[in-house]
Order: structure tokens, then C-alpha cells, then sequence
């Protein structure tokens, strides 16, 4: 196939495609704003963020069949569990490892990820539980159906990504995470108890992955290794929005997801790659990223 | 002397393996403003910042207002009214001036208001909306002052707030450390321009090779000019 042409394309296919890719890109963008968060104040690339994604997805289903919680309590209640365990991590192993290179980091977060993933594997099998749509129904908008749920999700990612936005950059808490992110030991000599506050962004970075996995279990199916394949994408998004950024995360996000529903319409071999191919281009022109800024 | 608020006595400190400070001792009464004097690499700012907790490892004694500080962390020092402006001064560039001047976190009443603080810095208040490290160098060094009097902080650490700026606003930091002092803040200055230190400090030490050698007070200044520009290689 050559060149697209979007008028051979029916207006059903090309629009269910995009909503497709908003939906990706809506937890492309949460996924990579916990990511840049993190390494922003902790300078440790988070490789078990979809590890602790499918946790999320995981507390919610376990929530669901164990305790009937309904997803709307899991909602809030896996999240926080998660972001729990998240503290946990950073308090035992972690922050252990600030002083030495991202390497250990990296390291030290992708064999917790292999372990995650291989318990969950061995304790609940690799075929995915399915998640009943806690939003029922959709409408039909003339040129195309909308689940009414997906639509939801959307809408609750936006909602989401723009009030940890403005968390950080408008908030008091926000100025001390970006000024903790710039420098730590001032931050610290004005009384500010640095190592709670990385203690708490990571929770909540952890927190925020595990709230999109909840999002996801009714549209995915709840499998252990549901996060593997995502995270990977995650990290392409985080490296062309630009490392730490966190506008760039949210745009970038949902502007990948996009690019990749058309990609489908377009051309559909092409849609597992397009990202990495945008990723290599944006390297090639702007190596910190479209909104990074070099140091 | 004024009751004591600062007692350091036999403070060693390292940077990983050097050992930059040898057993560093001196006091500062409530009210008083005392001068690190010294060669570069003496360990004048390294005193400040083993004081602030702020060194990879210190030993020996940090006296403030009778309470021992050397087991504490740097942010707990802080909170017991102590307040640190760096040499580099530190000035968040991902934060704007107003940004800047709130976020150091109050630690005791009675610190001076926002208003106060535009009134002694005016070109701040201008240029409240700018990035924190977009103010001339000058404007930047008022910055690193002004955030931490809004603090509470009576003890105020001061490192080189005159290096690197035109003569006329180190006329003007100067007038500013007098008032200061007038409101009654505890201040020590680190500084290499001794004409500056001279005209606003009670006390001066001096310092080499990581200990203080010699105090001299402001009225002994004249009588001891030779022996300073020993010290300090003037």
C-alpha cells in the first residue's frame, strides 16, 4: 500500500481507530507522567512501572472477586495500596542506590519488575481474567459507536493528567518537588525533610501507574504481564517528550497514541513501530526531547 | 558578649576522603555579627556548611542557642532557627522570584512579611513573575537574602553575598546587613573582601588550613592591619 489516503478510508474505521489510539495515548500519558515524575526527583528510571501497573489492574480484580469491592472503590483504594507497596520498595532499596550511577537503578527496578511479573505469573497463570465494564452501553454518534466506558476513561485521564500538573507546578508541595528535583541539599537546609518528600513522590508515581491499571482492567484483560509490552512504549514517549518533562509526558502521550490510531488506518504493519520511529527522529533533532530542556 | 547563640568548638569535617576542616572553634553571642576571614581554601565556606549539617561527615560540637546540633540532619538544624544563603546562592530556575522567596518553609514566628522584605529588596517586588535565575546577579544575591528572612530564622549564615557584584550593590547588600543587624538578626558573613567586612562586622576570625587562628574585634582592626594583610595575603 502506498501513500495514505484518507478518502478511501470509511469514516467508521478511521475515527474507532483514533478513539483506539486516544484511549493508548490516555495511558501512554498517565504512565509517563509517574515515569517522569520519578526520575525527575529520584533520577531512577522506574522499569517496574508496568509491573506496578498490572498491580493496579491486579489489587482491582483481586478487589473485585475476593472482597466484591465494585471498581469504583477499587478505584481509589488499589491505587493507594500499590502506591503503599511502592514506599515499601523505596524505603527498603531504593534509596539506597541515589548516590550511584542510573545504571543500579535501572537494574535494580527492571529485576524487581522480572520478579513482580514471575510471581504474579506463577500464582495466577498467563491467560488474562477478564474485568466487567463498570459502564455499560455507549452511544452512537453518527459516524461512529463510542463505548460509553472509553469515553470515561478518556475523560478521567485528562482529568487526571492535568491535576498532577497542576500539583506540580502550582502547588506549594510542586515548588519544593521542583526545586528538590534541582537541588536537594538547599532544599534540605531550609528544613524541608527531602527524603520524605522522594519517599512520597514515589508513592505516588507508583500510585498513578497502579490508577491506570484499574482503568484498564475492564478494557484489557487482567494479565501479569500486561504492563511488559506498554512500559516499553512508555519509555519512547518519555524519551521524546523529553526526560523529566511533565507537559511534555501528557501531550507527547496522548499525541503518540494518535499517531499510532492513524498509523492503523493507514498503514497497520506499520502501527508497533511508528513510535520507535517518531522516538529516533525526535532523537536525531531534539536529543532532549521535544519539551526537555538540556542541563 | 551578648548570651552566646553559636558555639562551635573542635568541628572536624570531610568531603569524602579530605579532610577539609581541623577542629574549627568560635562563638557568636544573640545579636552579633562575626566574620570568617581567610585565603581561599581556608574552609570558611565549609565551616558554614558543616554548621548547616550539610557535609558528607562532621565531628565535634555545633552549639545553637545551648542545644547540640551535631547528630542532626540538616533539616533539623534548620528548623531550630538557623538559615543558610549559599556562595552559589542557589536561586531555582524552575521556579519563579515569588516561587523562590516562599519556599522556604517558616520555622519559628516573628519572620519578617513578603511586604518587609520587597521594602529592603524594591526591584524584587518588580520582577516577582520572573524566572528565578533570569534576575542580573545582583537581583539574585537580594533573592538568596530575602527567602530566608520570611523564614523566622534568627541565625543567619551568610557565604561571599558580595563576590562577583558591581561596587554599588555591594554598597547596597551592606546597608542591608546593617539593617539587618539593627532588627536584631545573629548573622556570620563569610567574605574575601575584607574592606567590605570591615565596615559592617564586630568580629572578626580568621581562618587557615581548616582552623581559626586569630579573632580579631572591629575596634582592634586598625592597630592589626599588617597582620591581616598577612593573613590574607593582600
Amino acid at each position: 500500500m502506498g501513500a495514505c489516503n484518507i478518502f478511501e478510508v470509511s469514516t467508521q474505521l478511521l475515527f474507532s481507530q483514533l478513539l483506539l489510539g486516544l484511549i493508548n495515548g490516555a495511558f501512554y500519558a498517565m504512565l509517563s507522567l509517574g515515569l517522569a515524575v520519578i526520575f525527575g526527583m529520584l533520577n531512577v528510571i522506574n522499569f517496574t512501572h508496568g509491573a506496578q501497573y498490572m498491580m493496579g489492574a491486579f489489587a482491582a480484580w483481586l478487589m473485585l472477586t475476593e472482597l466484591h469491592i465494585p471498581f469504583w472503590g477499587a478505584l481509589v483504594l488499589a491505587p493507594i495500596v500499590v502506591g503503599l507497596f511502592g514506599i515499601v520498595i523505596e524505603r527498603l532499596m531504593l534509596k539506597r542506590i541515589y548516590h550511584l550511577d542510573h545504571l543500579y537503578g535501572f537494574l535494580l527496578t527492571f529485576g524487581l519488575a522480572q520478579i513482580i511479573e514471575g510471581l504474579f505469573q506463577w500464582n495466577w497463570g498467563s491467560s488474562g481474567a477478564p474485568y466487567q465494564s463498570p459502564i455499560p452501553g455507549g452511544y452512537n454518534l453518527g459516524f461512529m459507536f463510542l463505548p460509553a466506558y472509553r469515553g470515561f476513561v478518556v475523560v478521567a485521564a485528562l482529568v487526571i493528567c492535568l491535576a498532577t500538573w497542576y500539583a506540580i507546578e502550582r502547588t506549594r508541595l510542586g515548588a519544593y518537588l521542583r526545586a528538590a528535583t534541582e537541588n536537594p541539599t538547599l532544599v534540605r537546609a531550609f528544613g524541608i525533610n527531602v527524603p520524605r518528600l522522594i519517599t512520597l513522590t514515589y508513592g505516588l508515581g507508583v500510585g498513578l501507574a497502579a490508577l491506570a491499571g484499574v482503568l484498564a482492567a475492564p478494557i484489557q484483560q487482567v494479565s501479569a504481564l500486561m504492563g511488559t509490552n506498554l512500559v516499553l512504549v512508555v519509555f519512547a514517549v518519555v524519551v521524546i517528550g523529553g526526560m523529566g518533562s511533565i507537559m511534555g509526558s501528557i501531550v507527547t502521550g496522548f499525541g503518540l497514541g494518535l499517531v499510532e490510531g492513524f498509523t492503523k488506518v493507514c498503514y497497520p504493519p506499520g502501527s508497533n513501530t511508528v513510535i520507535f520511529v517518531v522516538m529516533a527522529l525526535v532523537l536525531l533533532v531534539k536529543p532532549a526531547g521535544l519539551f526537555g530542556q538540556t542541563k | 558578649m551578648a548570651e552566646t547563640l553559636l558555639k562551635v568548638d573542635g568541628l572536624q569535617a570531610w568531603y569524602g576522603e579530605s579532610h577539609i576542616l581541623h577542629g574549627v572553634g568560635f562563638e557568636i553571642g544573640r545579636g552579633e555579627l562575626v566574620t570568617l576571614l581567610g585565603r581561599n581554601g581556608a574552609g570558611k565556606t565549609t565551616t558554614l556548611k558543616a554548621v548547616m549539617g550539610i557535609v558528607e561527615r562532621r565531628t565535634g560540637s555545633v552549639k545553637l542557642g545551648g542545644r547540640e546540633t551535631i547528630r542532626d540532619a540538616s533539616n533539623a538544624i534548620a528548623r531550630q532557627g538557623i538559615a543558610y544563603c549559599p556562595e552559589e546562592r542557589g536561586i531555582f530556575s524552575s521556579l519563579n522570584v515569588e516561587e523562590n522567596m516562599l519556599l522556604p518553609p517558616q520555622v519559628k514566628a516573628g519572620g519578617m512579611s513578603l511586604d518587609e522584605i520587597y521594602q529592603l529588596f524594591p526591584n524584587l517586588k518588580e520582577r516577582r513573575r520572573s524566572q528565578g535565575t533570569k534576575l542580573s546577579g545582583g537581583e539574585q544575591q537580594m533573592l538568596a537574602i530575602g527567602r530566608i528572612l520570611r523564614t523566622g530564622a534568627d541565625m543567619l549564615l551568610l557565604d561571599e553575598p558580595t563576590e562577583g557584584l558591581a561596587p554599588v550593590i555591594v554598597q547596597r547588600i551592606g546597608e542591608v546587613i546593617r539593617t539587618l543587624k539593627s532588627r536584631g538578626f545573629t548573622i556570620l558573613l563569610v567574605e574575601q573582601n575584607f574592606r567590605f567586612a570591615a565596615t559592617v562586622a564586630d568580629r572578626h576570625y580568621v581562618m587557615e588550613d581548616g582552623r581559626v587562628v586569630d579573632m580579631i574585634a572591629a575596634g582592634d582592626v586598625q592597630a592589626n592591619v599588617g597582620k591581616l594583610q598577612a593573613y590574607l595575603g593582600v
